[in-house]
C-alpha cells in the first residue's frame, strides 16, 4: 500500500441519527456510530437492545427508517449490492444448507460473489483449513456440532475476502471450548487487518475482542469507549461481592454502604464498588458481619452495564 | 435479475440430490393415470359412447394432453410451496443469498427458473410415457407441448411463490391444495369437456389458467389448432406469469428486507 492516506484510517461505517421501526415498534432510536478500518468494534447489550436490527441495516439488507447511514462510503439504499459484495456476514442463526456438504456450502456461496468455480473451490479449501474443518469437508452439515457449524458460518462469511466482517452474536449457544476456538480465529482475522463489527451480550467476549464498543439498551447507546475506558469511567477498579442469606441483602446493604463508593443490591448478592476490594472485605468482617461467601474481583463491563442501566446483561 | 445465473451452481447441487426421486415419481404417476383412466376407463367409454362422443378421438387421446397440462400445474404448485417455505423458514437459504450482492429479483428469478426446470423434466418424462402408450401424433408437437407445459407451470408457480412468500407457516398449504389445486385439477377440462357442467361453473373454469392450458395442450397434441383461441390461451397464461412475477417479487423484497 503506497497510497497516501489521511491520518485517521478510512471510515467503514458512518451512522448518524439512525433509526429502525417495525410498525409501531421502534427497535433503534437514533444512534450515532463510526467505525474505522482495522478496528474491532462491538455492540454490547441485552436481548432486545436493538443490536441485531442495527446489524441488519449495516449489512445493507434492512432499509433504514430514518437517519443517515454510509457503509464503505456508499449508500445502502441505492448501492446495496455493491456494499454487500465487500461485506462478510455471520448471522445470528446459522443459515447453512443442512443437506449440502460442508464443502458445497462454501463453494456454492463463493459463486454468489461472482467467483469462478475454480477460484471458489480454492478459497473454500483454504477457509476450511483456517476454521479446522478440512477433515469434515465431505460431511453433511447436519452432522456437525454447534461449534463446527458456527465456524463454518464464519468461514462462509470470509469467502469473498471481505473488507468488513459483521458477526451477530458469534458465540451464543456455544460451549466454552468452542467459544475459545472461535475467538482465536477472530483474533487472527483482526491481526490480518480485517475490520470486525460484532454484537454480543457477553461482556467477556466484548472485553476480549473489541478495541472499542458501544453499550446499547432499549434502542439507544448509553455509553461508548474502549472496554478499559468504560470501566474507568463508570466503575471502580475493584468489586467486592458479598453473599448473605436469602432476603437479607437489602438490610445488609444499609450496614455496609459507607464502606464503598457505591453498593448494588442484586437478588443473590451485594456488590461493593471500591478501588480497594480487599480493604472493604476486611472492613465488613471488622463490623462483625459474616457473609456466606465473599469475593474480590476486578470490575468488568458487566458492572458498567449494571451501572448504566440498573439491570444485568443476562436479563 | 442479471446476477441470477450466479445461483446456478446452488440449484445444480440441489437437483443432484433429488433427481432420482423426481424421475421415478414423474414416470410412475402418469403411467398409472394413463393406464387406469386412459386405457381402463377409456376403453369403457369408447366401447359404450363411441369415438363420436369426443369428436372422433379415443378417450386416451382426449385425456393425455389434459393430464400433461395438469401435471405441469401440480408440479409447479408443489415446488412453490414447501421448498419455498423451507428456504424462508427452515434452512433460511434465501436469507444467506440476500446477504451477498444478489438482490431479491435475482433470488426469485433463479427460484422460478429452477421450478421451470423441474416442470420441464417432469413433463418430458410424461411425454415419453405418452409416446409409449402410442398417444403422440408428432415429435415436433411433443416439443411444443413441452414448452407449453413450462408456460402452464410458470403461470401457476409465480403467483404461488408470491403467496408462499407472504405465509409464515405451512398450515395454509392444505387449504391451497384442497380448495385450489384439487378443484382446478378436476374441473380443468382434463377429464371431460367442461361444457357438461352448469353454466356458472363452466364460466368459473374459463377463468382458471389451467383450463386455458388444457385446451391449448389438446389443440397441440391433436393438431386441431384454432389460431385465435390458441393466441388467447398463450396471452392469458403469459399474463398470469407476468402478474405472478410482480406479486412474487414484492413478497420476496418485503420478507428479505426485515
Amino acid at each position: 500500500m503506497s497510497r497516501l492516506v489521511s491520518v485517521d484510517p478510512p471510515l467503514m461505517i458512518e451512522a448518524s441519527g439512525l433509526r429502525k421501526s417495525y410498525g409501531d415498534f421502534e427497535a433503534v432510536k437514533g444512534i450515532d456510530v463510526e467505525v474505522r478500518k482495522g478496528e474491532a468494534f462491538g455492540f454490547l447489550g441485552p436481548n432486545g437492545a436493538g443490536k441485531s436490527s442495527t446489524m441488519r441495516m449495516v449489512a445493507a439488507v434492512s432499509p433504514v427508517t430514518t437517519g443517515s447511514l454510509r457503509i464503505l462510503g456508499m449508500d445502502p439504499a441505492t448501492q446495496g449490492s455493491q456494499i454487500r459484495a465487500r461485506l462478510g456476514v455471520c448471522p445470528q442463526d446459522d443459515t447453512l444448507d443442512n443437506e449440502l456438504s460442508v464443502f458445497e456450502n462454501l463453494a456454492v456461496y463463493g459463486r454468489y460473489f461472482g467467483m469462478s468455480r475454480r477460484e471458489s473451490a480454492a478459497r473454500t479449501a483454504e477457509l476450511l483449513d483456517f476454521v479446522q474443518l478440512t477433515e469434515r469437508a465431505k460431511a453433511k452439515v447436519e452432522t456437525l456440532s454447534g461449534g463446527m457449524k458456527r465456524r463454518l458460518t464464519v468461514a462462509r462469511s470470509l469467502v469473498n475476502q471481505p473488507d468488513l466482517l459483521l458477526l451477530d452474536e458469534p458465540t451464543t449457544g456455544l460451549d466454552p471450548q468452542a467459544r475459545h476456538q472461535l475467538w482465536d480465529r477472530l483474533f487472527r482475522l483482526k491481526q490480518q487487518g480485517v475490520t470486525l463489527v460484532l454484537t454480543t451480550h457477553y461482556m467477556d467476549e466484548a472485553e476480549q475482542l473489541c478495541d472499542r464498543l458501544v453499550v446499547m439498551d432499549k434502542g439507544v447507546i448509553v455509553a461508548k469507549g474502549s472496554p478499559a475506558e468504560l470501566i474507568v469511567e463508570h466503575s471502580t477498579r475493584e468489586v467486592t461481592e458479598l453473599r448473605f442469606g436469602v432476603g437479607e441483602h437489602e438490610a445488609m446493604a444499609a450496614k455496609v454502604d459507607d464502606l464503598a463508593e457505591r453498593v448494588e443490591v442484586l437478588p443473590d448478592r451485594l456488590l461493593l464498588y471500591t478501588d480497594d476490594g480487599e480493604a472493604a472485605a476486611v472492613a465488613v468482617h471488622d463490623r462483625g458481619l459474616r457473609p456466606l461467601s465473599s469475593l474480590v474481583r476486578r470490575a468488568t463491563l458487566e458492572d458498567v452495564f449494571l451501572r448504566l442501566t440498573g439491570r444485568s446483561l443476562a436479563d | 435479475m442479471q446476477l441470477a445465473p450466479r445461483l446456478t451452481d446452488y440449484w445444480v447441487t440441489v437437483f443432484k440430490r433429488v433427481w432420482k426421486g423426481t424421475v421415478v415419481t414423474s414416470f410412475l404417476t402418469p403411467f398409472l393415470f394413463l393406464a387406469a383412466m386412459g386405457v381402463g376407463l377409456g376403453s369403457f367409454i369408447d366401447d359404450n359412447a363411441g369415438p363420436a362422443a369426443l369428436g372422433g378421438i379415443t378417450y386416451l387421446a382426449f385425456i393425455g394432453p389434459g393430464l400433461l397440462a395438469t401435471t405441469a400445474m401440480q408440479t409447479a404448485i408443489f415446488e412453490s410451496t414447501y421448498p419455498v417455505m423451507g428456504a424462508f423458514k427452515w434452512h433460511r437459504s434465501y436469507f444467506s443469498m440476500a446477504a451477498t450482492p444478489l438482490t431479491p429479483s435475482d433470488i426469485v428469478a433463479s427460484q422460478l427458473g429452477f421450478i421451470g426446470f423441474r416442470i420441464f423434466v417432469t413433463c418430458g418424462v410424461f411425454l415419453a410415457v405418452l409416446a409409449g402408450f402410442g398417444a403422440l401424433e408428432s415429435w415436433w408437437g411433443a416439443l411444443v407441448a413441452l414448452a407449453v407445459s413450462v408456460l402452464i407451470g410458470l403461470a401457476h408457480a409465480t403467483p404461488m411463490v408470491g403467496l408462499t412468500s407472504r405465509m409464515h407457516n405451512e398450515f395454509g398449504f392444505a387449504l391451497v391444495f384442497r380448495l385450489g389445486l384439487m378443484p382446478m385439477f378436476l374441473f380443468s377440462g382434463a377429464f371431460f369437456p367442461i361444457t357438461q357442467l352448469p353454466t356458472v361453473i363452466t364460466w368459473l373454469a374459463y377463468l382458471t389458467p389451467i383450463w386455458h392450458g388444457v385446451d391449448l395442450m389438446r389443440m397441440l397434441t391433436l393438431g386441431t389448432i384454432d389460431g385465435s383461441a390458441a393466441l388467447l390461451h398463450v396471452v392469458y397464461l403469459g399474463a398470469c406469469v407476468v402478474a405472478g412475477w410482480f406479486y412474487a417479487l414484492s413478497g420476496f423484497t418485503r420478507r428479505l428486507a426485515l
